[in-house]
């Protein structure tokens, strides 16, 4: 078809976590504008299996950018050259005949390189595990209205519940921090009067959690916000710090 | 032989739940956490059985193939989920969603059931709002509701266009305070390839570990498989791309029954086709039909643009076949007029496979703030994928294969026909008949998951006698050489041609011909030509790797080996039934008006099929007795 494009990509590829990566060079042909990125890499991966070759290991599910596994580092950035999406998102009519692509994981310490281009993002679901929840068990709950909440509360708290957890914002920052990804969290359900209970430990024990991990400090640098899909806001970082200050001040059960 | 007892408890509907869990036996508190259960998958209903049953006491043991419990395709859906709470005083109550989802499904699904799904509803909402998912509010603090398809009250509660993603992450929540705690032993990147079955008791599964590729052993009291809908069948649907039959397919051959395979649901609001290099169809939620207006030229061959054809010669098709419901018809309903529409020559866009969805009305009538907060992130969707603007020219599109109301068999208490294998969500038949309405997903899987395997595990549990089963046991060593060699088998073809290939192959079949409208020749023509290509399959498939490593393409060769033969028994099924009803539309089967034509006399059963080999099953038939709803044409007119 006429528009359709020829690109060289530089994909990152890597046995296993203890083997040495390094770049390795492709051609892709005739790839349709229309096509995603992924589906790009479909058309790489069917020739590669066609040959027999092993085809390049990615992570990838809903295709709609809200399961949050899809990653990728392309041309130096998470997600790719667009705002605001995801790299499942992304779509080759951003893209040119000729073009030479660079595709990598994400880069960071506490998200080791499993093969190819995926890596473990497992430290974030186990800083979920340390308190990123409302501790309520099934049943016995009020009746929904009971609760009220005003639409501002509600629209903050969806704000940063929106979330999809792909680390995107880790693999941006030069720290490796996950401030945002649990500034979100933290956020999400401090702003809402069923998170208020257990507010101050919530946030110490995720923070806490989350250093041990290997993440990195935030230094402000706002990268996490500018590669975000989902546009989660650096004030969820600023109100992290305020609930975390404030815990140490009022809060009975403080950690050390 | 096979006998299916649906055990729906005797007495007043309104009373069969709750004198149920009075006769239900209980465990004793302190003996709870002797008992393991497994849950396979970590969607709406695995993560809320998981986080529900550890809370109870019991250990469980969690596996899913993703790299977390959070990825799940719950997580897409977008528009909302139902609740009989009747807070906008619209005149909802339990029986009117009872009779909606019944009457949606096109009776044939059990009135005891979903009079239960409707019962519960509302006690699911309470407990996601006590999780803190945000659900939409008014400005007084209550909660806000929208209209969904086949409803004339407004029930669906929502979060922006993130409903399911909220949903999740709420059992997601749950589910994570419990592996926190040490209740659930959370395994990821683990996929379900074998169930073990003791003495006629499923004791536990064989799963390979997607990073190693070994095969690992777990027992078990009782399994609870919660793995979802099998629509990527047709290889192109609304489905996440990992999406597969296996878990429940492996199942079915060990075994449980499977029923009403061919009951698919084709969406009616999704993006059109860009071309052959498309991997799969993304759905836009049904709630842009509250607003949207559908509609296709008047004259067949029409190409002019969308904004020069004036309004006397448009033809709003839902609203001029179904006046009452207009554009809110329900989706099998809404599906077909748009095939017909196309197939009369009046579809629009360059393939001409795709009609008009319009917003140009409602903005004129409530503005563009509205309209923007309503589906503002839908809009700017639409845009990403197609490069059109929403707000200028109306979007495009079409119907695409969605979600399987079809899927194991299981009585009342969610049992399959294997004693301790339970069945939850899309992965079972239990309560949408032969159409699911909108929003009644993430109702139907959080039901199942937080308020109803919580108490029948324990009447299976209580009343079973149980011998010490280990992994050391010889059936799973049975179990895991078998997987090991299909492995082996599917990697030592080294054919011609890839996987994916043969799966477009396949959902070339099945789109074309087990797919909206189905007719006994092509029905025919499928079942060989998915044999043939089945054969063709297991000679000449080439799947690279080994299986000691991270193998993507072992991955997905074993999932379409069983696409390939569960592809058969739905055209089995198809062939079977002889009426049109909900999503199952035979063509020779239909009024003069083109509507579906239910055979009740003959029909009235739920298909129930024992897998004996690849290619050859026996039927086993529920009949479904109506008490409360006697059938009547399903008319949305």
């Amino acid at each position: 078809m006429s528009g359709n494009m020829n690109l060289t990509l530089k994909i990152w590829r890597q046995a296993n976590a203890n083997a040495v990566g390094g770049f390795v060079t492709f051609n892709v042909k005739n790839v349709s504008p229309d096509s995603s990125f992924l589906e790009m890499l479909d058309i790489l991966n069917e020739e590669l299996e066609a040959k027999g070759e092993d085809p390049v290991a990615f992570e990838h599910d809903c295709r709609e950018g809200i399961c949050g596994a899809c990653s990728l580092v392309i041309n130096g950035r998470p997600h790719g050259p667009m705002e605001r999406i995801t790299t499942c998102q992304l779509h080759m009519r951003h893209f040119k005949d000729g073009d030479t692509i660079w595709i990598e994981p994400f880069r960071a310490k506490a998200f080791p390189v499993i093969k190819d281009l995926i890596v473990d993002r497992s430290a974030f679901d186990k800083i979920i595990q340390a308190g990123g929840f409302i501790s309520v068990d099934t049943g016995g709950v009020p009746d929904a209205n009971a609760i009220l909440i005003s639409k501002d509360a509600i629209e903050k708290a969806t704000d940063a519940a929106a979330c999809i957890g792909c680390g995107a914002c880790v693999a941006a920052c030069k720290n490796a921090s996950a401030m945002l990804f649990v500034s979100a969290k933290v956020s999400h359900l401090a702003v809402l009067p069923q998170g208020q209970p257990e507010r101050y430990q919530r946030v110490q024990a995720m923070v806490k959690k989350m250093d041990e991990l290997g993440f990195g400090s935030c230094t402000n640098t706002y990268a996490c916000e500018a590669e975000c899909p989902k546009g989660i806001s650096v004030r969820n970082i600023a109100r992290l710090n305020r609930e975390y200050f404030n815990a140490k001040l009022k809060s009975e059960n403080v950690e050390a | 032989m096979i006998k299916l007892d649906s055990k729906i408890p005797k007495g007043p509907i309104e009373d069969k739940w709750t004198s149920h869990k009075f006769n239900m036996k209980l465990v004793n508190p302190a003996n709870k956490r002797k008992y393991d259960v497994i849950v396979v998958g970590t969607g709406l209903a695995g993560a809320s059985a998981a986080a529900s049953l550890a809370e109870l006491g019991y250990n469980v043991t969690v596996l899913t193939y993703h790299d977390s419990p959070r990825r799940a395709h719950s997580i897409a859906a977008q528009g909302g989920i139902n609740a009989a709470k009747n807070y906008p005083n619209d005149g909802d109550s339990i029986r009117r969603l009872f009779y909606d989802t019944l009457k949606g499904g096109d009776y044939r699904a059990r009135e005891g059931n979903v009079y239960r799904l409707a019962e519960v509803s509302n006690n699911i909402i309470d407990q996601c709002v006590a999780q803190g998912v945000p659900f939409a509010r008014e400005y007084g603090g209550h909660l806000d509701n929208r209209s969904f398809g086949g409803a004339l009250v407004s029930r669906t509660f929502y979060s922006r266009s993130i409903t399911g993603q909220q949903l999740l992450l709420g059992a997601y929540s749950a589910l994570s305070r419990q592996v926190g705690l040490g209740k659930i032993k959370m395994f990821t990147r683990r996929e379900m390839l074998g169930l073990t079955v003791i003495d006629g008791q499923a004791r536990g599964v064989v799963a390979r570990n997607l990073v190693t590729g070994e095969i690992e052993s777990y027992a078990a009291h009782a399994v609870c498989l919660a793995t979802g809908g099998y629509s990527r069948v047709f290889f192109l649907s609304t489905n996440a791309m990992n999406c597969n039959t296996t878990a429940i397919w492996r199942a079915h051959k060990k075994g449980a029954l499977f029923a009403n395979p061919c009951f698919t649901q084709i969406h009616p609001t999704c993006l059109p086709l860009h071309g052959e290099q498309q991997s799969k169809l993304t759905l836009m939620s049904e709630s842009l039909r509250n607003d949207g207006r559908v509609w296709v030229p008047l004259k067949p061959g029409d190409k002019r643009k969308p904004n020069e054809i004036p309004e006397e010669e448009r033809d709003y098709i839902l609203e001029r076949k179904y006046p009452t419901y207009g554009n809110l018809a329900p989706r099998d309903i809404s599906s077909r007029a748009a095939k017909e529409a196309c197939d009369a020559g009046k579809g629009v866009g360059e393939t001409g496979q795709a009609v008009y969805l319009d917003f140009a009305d409602a903005i004129k009538r409530l503005g563009k703030k509205v309209i923007e907060e309503r589906y503002g992130n839908l809009f700017e969707m639409y845009q990403l994928i197609t490069a059109e603007n929403p707000w200028e020219v109306p979007m495009r599109i079409y119907p695409a294969p969605h979600y399987t109301m079809g899927g194991l068999w299981v009585d009342y208490n969610l049992m399959s026909t294997i004693p301790g294998l339970f069945v939850l969500g899309e992965a079972n038949f239990s309560d949408h008949g032969a159409n699911r309405l909108g929003a009644s997903a993430l109702m139907q899987g959080l039901a199942d998951g937080y308020f109803v395997i919580p108490y029948t595990i324990g009447d299976y549990l209580a009343g079973t006698k149980f011998t010490t089963v280990k992994t050391d046991h010889p059936e799973f060593k049975k179990e895991k050489d078998a997987v090991a060699d299909m492995t082996k088998r599917l990697l030592s073809i080294k054919g011609k041609r890839t996987t994916d290939d043969i799966h477009r192959q396949l959902g070339r079949i099945m789109w074309n011909k087990v797919g909206m409208a189905r007719n006994e020749k092509g029905l025919k023509e499928a079942i060989q030509e998915i044999r043939e290509l089945r054969e063709e399959f297991w000679k000449n498939v080439n799947v690279p790797g080994s299986a000691e490593d991270l193998n993507q393409a072992l991955e997905r060769a074993g999932r379409v080996a069983d696409f390939l033969e569960l592809g058969e028994l739905m055209a089995v099924d198809a062939l079977d039934r002889n009426e049109s009803c909900g999503g199952h539309f035979r063509e020779e089967y239909q009024y003069e008006d083109g509507e579906a034509k239910r055979d009740d006399e003959n029909y009235a059963y739920v298909a129930a099929w024992e897998f004996i080999n690849p290619g050859q099953w026996n039927l086993h038939k529920e009949q479904l007795e109506f008490e409360y709803l006697k059938p009547t044409v399903r008319s949305y007119k």
